[in-house]
């Protein structure tokens, strides 16, 4: 009949009305300012710098490659190598940025930047409340704003972060069994070049049962 | 003389809250003979001014607060202790906004809509009884007044659409004209069985015929009668029509027209045309309160020490809510749905119930016990039939089909 469709909505919004006075479970409105509901896992926005250790300029993992600023699309990275280097996270010498800019009135959040960051120096922030009375100077992001710790990414991307860290522990790890290798290997070579060296005169030398010879392949 | 005057103006107030005669005769002797019509006019204006404005304001709030909740949300509860001064903030507001004029737009007319639609809005407030001894005006043709300063509105509308030079106004504007226009025909013609029935145009008498208890509880209104129903539906649909709500807010429909034509219109003219939206709603309402719910009658005999004012204000505020009500869950009608509602069905139901109030009068000289119930049974049926079958008739002709593609596999 005529008529019954809207006796039926009718109900249903009475429903609501009073639902939404006794059941609290229907009103999903989480009132900003006041409560907060942690970001989602896989929530991004703007990137940020991670740092290793206190000091944030020490611990940049950023070397100022400039793949990123090359890479993004709306070009709102900007970037100036420094001259002097520092140790990165497994002590090679390398570069740090002077100055790394953010542009967030004109990043699109791609995350292409972290894509493409070879040192997991950059990665997608949650932090939303941004708003400011600045919008030029307020939305340019230096790289003291950018720079945060790493526990602070551990706690916005835990499983991605734990599998960054587990990624540069291994690689470290690997340097640095490498570099004791070579050490060893450099040591054995030495004394051998010194037993070498003595035995000289009386014996001489064989070729084939060097002990340098035989570590070379495990390096 | 002091003294005198105080003494006057409680008197007033008291005679007002305790529903007796005269209230301003209690103060007007008082004064100087040069300061009474004036006063008296004053007295008459400045409370449906205040009271309507009031009502405004809260019911803007209790709007989106119950629309809110209608959507389980909260509602504006930002302003004040659960938004309660929000109406206050959104007054400001319009207030200190910029009154923008459009270059092209024809600037008296433009300026002189807004006006032209409050002044016969609120002239309409003039004739609406609003408890026993409380009318402005008691005109012997006050339900002719009430719907002919109704009519003007549809010119300001107009006024205020054609002057902006904007499509989205001009289109707005002849929706409201449209609309407006066919929902006055069966507004008229449903409230005329009230007419019939009392056989005075008088709002006052016809709540007067309204007085006294059916069987001892059931009150004598006109909506529980079969064709005081019908007429009632039918006078509530067009009066949401009248008033350009939802679902007939097609004048306006901003997922069309922006704002049709409030679109060149900011500021306080703005709040002007929301301010005199909403008092057409009120006094629409007002005049269903009147003729069809017994106007400021109490609803059950215990409960007459009540004032009569609480009574009518009570229904009134009822209706703004069962319009907010519809608002939260209807749709927008399209134009032809519109006008094919009013014409189509409305119309043709409002005539028909002509005749069952016809009916209804000429059996009153039943006397067999039990024919109250077979007079409203017989009532009901005869409007009851019609309404299910021309809605099937409008409604069922409409046969859904599979979609059959020539082309596309």
């Amino acid at each position: 009949m005529l008529g019954e469709g809207i006796i039926k909505g009718m109900a249903e919004t009475a429903r609501n009305f009073l639902g939404s006075y006794h059941d609290a479970a229907r009103l999903t409105t989480v009132e900003f300012p006041e409560d907060k509901i942690p970001a989602k896992e896989s929530a991004r926005n703007f990137p940020f710098l991670v740092h290793d250790g206190e000091d944030a300029m020490q611990g940049l993992r950023c070397v100022a490659c400039q793949i990123c600023e090359k890479e993004c699309p709306p070009k709102c990275i900007f970037i100036i190598k420094d001259t002097n280097k520092k140790p990165d996270y497994v002590g090679k010498l390398q570069f740090q940025p002077k100055v790394f800019d953010i542009d967030v009135s004109v990043c699109m959040s791609c995350q292409i930047c972290v894509e493409v960051c070879p040192f997991d120096a950059i990665k997608m922030d949650t932090d939303f409340e941004l708003g400011g009375s600045d919008r030029f100077g307020g939305l340019l992001l230096n790289k003291r704003r950018l720079a945060k710790p790493n526990s602070y990414y551990h706690t916005i991307h835990p499983t991605e972060a734990a599998e960054v860290d587990g990624r540069l522990a291994a690689e470290k790890a690997k340097v640095e069994a490498k570099a004791k290798a070579d050490a060893e290997a450099k040591a054995k070579a030495a004394a051998a070049a010194a037993a070498a060296k003595a035995a000289a005169p009386t014996t001489p030398p064989v070729v084939d049962s060097t002990p340098a010879a035989v570590v070379t392949p495990a390096k | 003389m002091i003294a005198d005057l105080l003494n006057g103006i409680g008197l007033l107030l008291w005679r007002v809250v305790s529903d007796q005669p005269d209230a301003k005769g209690a103060l007007l002797p008082v004064l100087p003979a040069v300061l009474q019509p004036v006063v008296s006019a004053v007295l008459s204006v400045a409370p449906i001014i205040g009271v309507f404005a009031s009502l405004f304001a809260l019911t803007t709030l209790l709007e989106r607060k119950g629309l809110g909740r209608i959507q389980n949300r909260l509602g504006p509860n930002r302003v004040g202790p659960f938004g309660i001064l929000q109406p206050a903030a959104d007054g400001l507001k319009m207030l200190t906004k910029e009154d923008i004029i459009p270059r092209s737009a024809d600037k008296v007319v433009h300026f002189l809509a807004p006006v032209c639609l409050a002044v016969p809005t609120l002239l309409a407030f003039a004739v609406l009884p609003y408890g026993r001894n409380l009318v402005p005006l008691d005109l012997d043709a006050g339900l002719l007044f009430f719907f002919a300063v109704g009519a003007s509105t549809e010119l300001s509308i107009f006024m205020a659409g054609w002057s902006s030079r904007n499509k989205y106004s001009l289109l707005g504007a002849m929706r409201a004209i449209a609309q407006m226009i066919s929902y006055e025909i069966p507004l008229i013609v449903s409230s005329v069985t009230v007419v019939m029935m009392t056989g005075t145009l008088s709002p006052m008498h016809i709540v007067e015929h309204q007085a006294g208890f059916i069987w001892g509880f059931i009150p004598h209104w006109y909506v529980l009668t079969p064709w005081g129903f019908a007429g009632f539906v039918i006078f509530t649909i067009a009066s949401l029509a009248e008033s350009n709500r939802s679902p007939f807010d097609l004048p306006e429909a901003e997922s069309e027209l922006i704002a049709g034509h409030l679109t060149e219109y900011s500021g306080f003219k703005y709040a002007l045309f929301f301010l005199a939206e909403y008092l057409g709603m009120f006094a629409i309402s007002g005049l269903g309160v009147t003729l069809f719910l017994g106007g400021w009658h109490a609803p059950l005999p215990g409960l007459e020490w009540i004032p009569s004012f609480v009574w009518f204000f009570g229904k009134l505020v009822s209706m703004v809510f069962l319009f907010i009500w519809i608002r939260g869950t209807v749709p927008r009608l399209r134009v032809d749905q519109l006008l094919n509602l009013a014409w189509k069905f409305l119309l043709p139901l409002a005539l028909i119930n002509l005749v069952v109030a016809a009916v209804w009068h000429f059996t009153a000289v039943w006397t067999f016990p039990g024919a109250l119930v077979v007079r409203w049974l017989l009532g009901a049926a005869l409007i009851g039939g019609p309404y299910v079958l021309l809605g099937s008739a409008l409604s069922g002709a409409k046969k859904t089909t599979l979609r059959v593609y020539r082309y596309a596999t």
